[in-house]
């Protein structure tokens, strides 16, 4: 049995006087994949936040100690970049980490190192861009990686790339990702684990077991029923 | 004129166009004008009272500060509107008090009123910005591209407001000399804006900034000293100058 690395109990997070997420208890493993899915206002991204301490929230969050942890926000835009004059070597750079380890990333992600070394991360297409912040996001070789809709403006070429990278990093370096989707087919082949959330956990637990249409249906409150597509890892 | 004055004004010239690249972050370049403006009311106590203008300038935008700080805890209003009001404020106050004899100096600066004290005032304050800015830039990029990144990654955004605003508090009391108490925003946006054109990274944009400072301050200096106008006036028109050449020059993304 692998060590727990997060422990979430009763957690609950309001703004004002709407709560958002309310008796959310869950448990992380070490080497866990967790896909979190829901409707939009389900309280995905605000359980993220609340992760990582961005927002205030009752309950209890606690991570095992000394963990390192990176997040990529979702609409961390290209655009931002349009107005700084930075590299993508000083974007890396950014995180204190040496040359050979931002090589290895870019390459890891398909990228060539050389060509895109000396571009602001603004001049690249989306699916570049994309797959530049995965890379970034990766780069210092964090325990757990939390991320938001990683393909959010990317066409669906771009998002299969995106998700196999993920499954690629999480596989080779043994991390510990929490992401947010709604590719569901994604979350049925590539995560350990399923959180249906709709303000409170509906489900967690093996996607075999979660992915069923009682309880999608329950999540996104209409009639879903879930087609597994083959796929490749 | 004196090798004092060159110094003196070349110090507090780079200082100000180093501080200018936290611009790239929206929000900071939204304060930073009305602060500036804040100088006048102390420059006018201070000349009134007869005391240096960069004790009375400072003093006055870090009580400007506070206003605008107390005012963002009673309302909801936008940080670019307080700072608004805190700068129409700060102006009439400053045109109410202003000694008429010595207004000139205080809109447009003296560089000639420049002494041994403000030398070592810019010498000293120059450093700290120096030495400030090069340790949070990373930071504030961070910021910049999203605030939520950089909370995960240690920056507090809170912390970063505040030594900004008090490096634009000494940097603007600093100026106040050279461009008076209403154009010091000059100083600190147009090396930044013409760095941005011209810079294709970080590093070119931290050393391009502060250099097209010193730059325009040695040309408006110069054409002072064959034609006796006002120097103030003369360095904000050379980097203005400077700005449109740049926007030439501007790379294409």
């Amino acid at each position: 049995m692998s060590e727990i690395i997060l422990k979430v109990k009763n957690l609950k997070v309001s703004f004002g006087k709407e709560t958002v997420i309310e008796n959310l208890s869950f448990k992380v493993k070490r080497g866990d994949f967790i896909s979190i899915i829901g409707p939009n206002g389900s309280g995905k991204t605000t359980l993220l936040k609340a992760l990582l301490g961005l927002i205030k929230y009752e309950g209890e969050i606690e991570w095992k100690k000394g963990i390192k942890i990176n997040y990529l926000p979702q609409w961390f835009s290209k655009e931002s970049f349009s107005v700084i004059p930075i590299t993508v070597k000083e974007f890396f750079e950014l995180k204190n980490t040496d040359e050979e380890k931002i090589k290895k990333a870019i390459e890891m992600v398909g990228l060539e190192y050389k060509k895109v070394l000396n571009k602001n991360p603004h001049e690249l297409s989306a699916g570049q861009f994309q797959r530049l912040l995965i890379a970034w996001t990766f780069v210092d070789e964090p325990d757990v990686v939390l991320l938001d809709e990683p393909t959010t403006g990317i066409d669906i070429g771009g998002e299969k790339t995106i998700y196999h990278l993920l499954y690629k990093f999480w596989k080779e370096k043994g991390m510990t990702i929490l992401m947010v989707t709604h590719e569901l087919n994604i979350v049925y082949y590539y995560s350990t684990n399923v959180l249906c959330l709709h303000k409170r956990c509906l489900a967690f637990g093996k996607p075999e077991d979660v992915l069923n249409e009682k309880i999608l249906t329950k999540t996104y409150g209409i009639k879903i029923k879930f087609h597994k597509h083959k796929m490749r890892r | 004129m004196t090798p004092l004055i060159w110094i003196t004004t070349i110090l507090v010239a780079s200082a100000a166009g180093f501080l200018g690249t936290f611009m790239i972050s929206k929000r900071m370049s939204l304060t930073a004008g009305p602060f500036g403006h804040l100088a006048l009311p102390g420059v006018a106590i201070a000349l009134l009272y007869d005391f240096n203008v960069f004790l009375g300038a400072l003093g006055f935008i870090l009580f400007g500060a506070l206003i605008v700080w107390v005012l963002r805890r009673v309302s909801n209003l936008p940080l670019e509107a307080l700072t608004g009001i805190a700068f129409v404020f700060g102006l009439s106050l400053g045109f109410l008090f202003l000694p008429m004899e010595h207004a000139k100096e205080a809109i447009m600066g003296d560089v000639t009123k420049i002494n041994i004290n403000d030398f070592w005032i810019a010498l000293t304050f120059s450093i700290i910005t120096f030495i400030t800015v090069s340790k949070i830039h990373k930071k504030i990029v961070l910021v910049t591209l999203s605030e939520d990144l950089a909370k995960t990654l240690g920056a507090n955004v809170k912390t970063l407001d505040l030594i900004f605003l008090i490096l634009i508090a000494l940097v603007t009391a600093m100026e106040v000399k050279i461009v008076g108490g209403i154009m010091t925003v000059a100083m600190i946006i147009l090396p930044a804006s013409i760095a941005s054109n011209l810079a294709r990274s970080l590093k070119q944009y931290l050393l391009i900034s502060p250099l097209s400072g010193v730059i325009s301050a040695s040309i408006g200096l110069l054409i002072y000293q064959y034609t006796n106008l006002p120097a103030g006036p003369l360095i904000i028109l050379s980097l203005f100058t400077l700005f449109l050449i740049s926007l030439l020059f501007k790379k294409r993304v």
